[in-house]
């Protein structure tokens, strides 16, 4: 039983891994809309039709 | 389908206007694009022509389908707009944020995200749907902003500058440190958890010593960082409160939260008895959560009102150099000349120069009847210009209007209003301090009984009676009742607000726009139906608000001839070879040489005079045929709404800045007994001032005349169609039209607040219940713990299921 004095740590490693990329993902602004990206994803990456402005 | 066809064509499919080129004169469906027609024809082949009824009820009578202005933007190319509004990155191009109009799905998001393939020099354009911003990142060597505002413009969506930019970067920062702060509180509650489940099963299957050691050190070690981590915010805001000397629920939540962890480490270190640490780090846990939904509610709230702002012109049209230019308000002078177009409002205070033309003051003066104005004449900035273009001479900008010193007298009214103790608060202090009296009280009695249970007790009952209900309970009713509100069109600014309505026992209304419609239309149409068309005929080419009012009674009026105006009086013309003469009593009376009318014409003018109307005469071939009673409308359900209001214990009184027979006729129609008028914006918050001694009292208007009073009382409500600077004031913004959710806000903030008393009053029996348990020693802190979230999830459950506001949700 004594691998418990190993594991324990490693997933608190784990665990504060996991806490500071979420720390880092909402100081960059990550989960500040919420709302445009669920539509965004509704469109495909097609190259826009240039319906004007072609050089 | 019935379209509307008389402002610009929209598409069936998708209600953006049509362009020129595509209008089809043959057919009732009309696209803006190919696809918009490929998909009609798809749904309409399918039999699913329902989701256009859908579509159209979704979005309300009140929101218009997106539509270009075909405004030139140049104010967007002004060296003040730049200066306020525009940053320069550091690669050369310049940056802005645009309201955006008329964006109401996922293709509007796509089209304008797809803008910069069909501008040159267009950088970048990001949406954020919520907030309906567009933010722009452009070259300005190779384009001008107000270049692409025309772009975007043409695409069918009108762009504003966004206000007042400064204050949401900081509340953004704090949304953010908030977030964090609940993900790290949960990320270590749930890691204490899982620590404490292997003590818990530890102590009932037993554990090795070592092992149990370390559990315990880190259980503790985590809920310490929790505590001074993401818990610091209650440690503050309590130090803050201390300070202060106000009671606030922080206080007890800190100290219910320091005691057990002073308890816990206690323990800790001696090695045997309860640490708490998953009790602490849930709780801290809980209550951010708490916070959190508490502050994205009023985040939402405020948004809103942001969107609804701008109904003041952020534009001025500047004659400079012989030429008129579109500059922001902020870049004039004094002295500077600027035209005002019909339909548009006044951007400064001034003199009339030339042309002559009616306004409507009613935004500032409550005053709904139309004024003339003409040379040499002073104009209010705000006021809305009805007839025909003037210019005028600025003579007083900004802050210095009358608007503007309205709009400071308002923030000084705001800052010395009359502060509103929370219930919740109130009972903290006390709760707490009953606490703490019990809490010395039963160590001092236990130390002299029985020395060695006095430590067990004391924390028992601390534990136990922590003021889970009262920090968490009322914010979650509270967050999700303005939730629940803003999703049936009622803003609320905070959980004071929803209390203060909740107490409120005297309503006060403003007349125009609040009980009234707010505009002139045919009321009442004495005499044959046919008259009307005829009487529209002659009124056709003309601005008055009579003029269009009547217009409005009859689609497609016959071609008039020979029409002439008498300005103040009336209109002559010839329609099908019969003469038609509309306009005032003594004028159609003098016109058809007829002295006295037949007596029904005289019952129906004096009938419309008493209901405060203009009576308007048509006489066709020297008869009077026809008696319209025009006027602002009593909305219908304004009698009903009133009466139930007075059922429910509250006193209504109308406050009007209109003439005081206006206010009388008003009043008596809808069954209010107390009516004043021709009160002045600065009557208005006096009256207010005065009434506020005695009782707490909601004010419900939508001027800049009202907005003084609004934001006097303990709780103002803007209603829909408002000024900006009522919408500023008010605490609540009621986004549909009518008073009916009116009706449902006071009595939804009444039933929120009955549900709160009943949530608090079980969660303090529960104290007392296990408090006395406590005392007496009967109850182990491990058992405290456990029962300490029980009541937690119990009140949880009652706001979950606690009815709150009525009326259509969406």
């Amino acid at each position: 039983m004594a691998v418990v004095f190993i594991a324990v740590p490693v997933t608190l490693l784990l665990a504060a891994g996991f806490v500071i990329a979420f720390v880092l993902c909402a100081r960059r602004g990550q989960f500040d809309d919420l709302e445009t990206p669920a539509v965004r994803m509704l469109f495909d990456d097609d190259e826009p039709p240039r319906t004007t402005g072609e050089q | 389908m019935a379209r509307d066809r008389s402002a610009t064509i929209s598409c069936t499919h998708c209600d953006l206007p049509v362009p020129k080129g595509l209008v089809r004169e043959d057919t009732e469906e009309q696209f803006c694009c190919g696809a918009c027609d490929l998909a009609y024809r798809t749904i309409h082949a399918s039999g699913l022509d329902k989701y256009y009824e859908l579509a159209r009820a979704m979005r309300g009578d009140t929101e218009r389908p997106a539509a270009g202005t075909g405004k030139a933007y140049g104010e967007l190319d002004d060296p003040v707009f730049e200066e306020l509004y525009v940053q320069q990155e550091p690669d050369g191009t310049c940056q802005t944020e645009l309201v955006v109009d008329g964006m109401h799905c996922a293709a509007c998001v796509w089209l304008l995200e797809r803008a910069p393939s069909v501008v040159d020099g267009l950088v970048d354009a990001r949406v954020n749907y919520g907030r309906s911003r567009l933010a722009l990142r452009w070259d300005p060597e190779a384009t001008q902003l107000s270049a692409i505002a025309r772009s975007v413009d043409s695409l069918g969506y009108a762009l504003r500058p966004a206000r007042g930019s400064s204050g949401r970067e900081s509340k953004r920062r704090e949304h953010r440190r908030m977030l964090i702060r609940v993900g790290v509180a949960g990320a270590l509650a749930g890691n204490v958890m899982l620590a404490s489940v292997s003590l818990y099963a530890g102590a009932f299957s037993g554990m090795e010593a070592e092992f149990e050691a370390m559990f315990r050190w880190l259980s503790m070690g985590l809920a310490l960082l929790s505590l001074f981590w993401p818990g610091s915010v209650f440690l503050q805001g309590a130090m803050t409160a201390l300070r202060l000397r106000v009671p606030h629920t922080d206080v007890p939540v800190a100290l219910g939260l320091m005691i057990g962890a002073a308890a816990g480490l206690y323990h800790t270190i001696l090695g045997h008895g309860d640490i708490y640490a998953d009790s602490l780090a849930m709780l801290i846990f809980l209550l951010l959560v708490g916070r959190w939904v508490q502050m994205v509610q009023q985040n939402s709230a405020s948004n809103a009102v942001e969107l609804f702002s701008g109904i003041t012109p952020s534009t001025a049209q500047l004659l400079r150099d012989g030429e008129l230019v579109d500059v922001p308000v902020e870049a004039l002078r004094i002295g500077d000349i600027v035209e005002v177009g019909v339909g548009a409002v006044v951007p400064a205070d001034g003199a009339v120069t030339s042309g002559r033309s009616s306004i409507n003051a009613s935004l500032l003066t409550g005053e709904s009847r139309p004024e003339s104005v003409g040379e040499g004449d002073e104009l209010d900035a705000g006021v809305l210009n009805l007839t025909s273009p003037l210019r005028m001479m600025v003579s007083r900008t900004g802050a210095e209007t009358r608007i503007g010193r309205l709009l400071e007298m308002l923030e000084r009214a705001s800052e010395t209003r009359a502060p509103f103790v929370r219930l919740a608060d109130r009972i903290a202090g006390r709760f707490v301090i009953v606490v703490l009296i019990l809490a010395t009280l039963t160590l001092l009695g236990w130390l002299l009984i029985e020395p060695s249970k006095a430590i067990d007790a004391t924390t028992a009952l601390l534990i136990v009676t922590c003021p889970c209900a009262l920090a968490l309970a009322t914010p979650l009713c509270v967050a999700a009742a303005i939730g629940s509100a803003s999703k049936r069109g009622m803003f609320i600014k905070g959980g004071d607000t929803l209390e203060a309505l909740a107490r409120t026992q005297k309503i006060v209304l403003d007349k125009t726009g609040t009980i009234t419609e707010g505009d002139s239309r045919v009321v009442h149409w004495e005499g044959d139906a046919d008259v009307k068309r005829l009487a529209a005929a002659v009124e056709q080419n003309h601005e008055h608000p009579v003029a269009r009012a009547i217009l409005e009674t009859s689609a497609g009026p016959p071609v008039a001839h020979d029409v002439e105006a008498s300005p103040g009086k009336g209109v002559r013309g010839r329609v099908d070879g019969q003469s038609i003469i509309v306009g005032s009593a003594r004028y159609v009376l003098e016109e058809i040489e007829v002295g006295d009318p037949p007596d029904w014409v005289s019952a129906s003018i004096a009938e419309a005079l008493e209901q405060a109307l203009t009576p308007v005469l048509v006489a066709v071939n020297g008869a009077v045929r026809a008696v319209a009673h025009v006027g602002d409308a009593i909305r219908p359900e304004a009698p009903a709404v009133i009466e139930r209001l007075h059922r429910h214990g509250r006193s209504v009184m109308l406050l009007s800045g209109d003439r005081q027979e206006i206010a009388d006729a008003v009043s008596r129609a809808v069954g209010i007994d107390d009516a004043r008028g021709e009160a002045t914006p600065e009557d208005k918050a006096a009256i207010i001032d005065a009434m506020q001694r005695d009782t707490h009292v909601a004010m419900v208007g939508d001027g800049v005349n009202d907005a003084l009073a609004l934001g006097k009382a303990t709780v103002g409500v803007a209603v829909h169609g408002g000024a900006e600077a009522s919408l500023a004031a008010a605490d609540v913004f009621l986004s549909r039209p009518g008073l009916l959710p009116l009706e449902h806000l006071v009595e939804g903030a009444r039933r929120t607040f009955r549900g709160i008393r009943i949530t608090l009053g079980f969660s303090l029996l529960y104290n007392v219940t296990c408090g006395s348990v406590a005392i007496a020693g009967l109850m182990s802190p491990l058992l405290a713990a456990v029962l300490m979230p029980c009541s937690s999830i119990t009140v949880i459950l009652l706001a979950r299921f606690l009815r709150t506001f009525d009326g259509p949700e969406g």
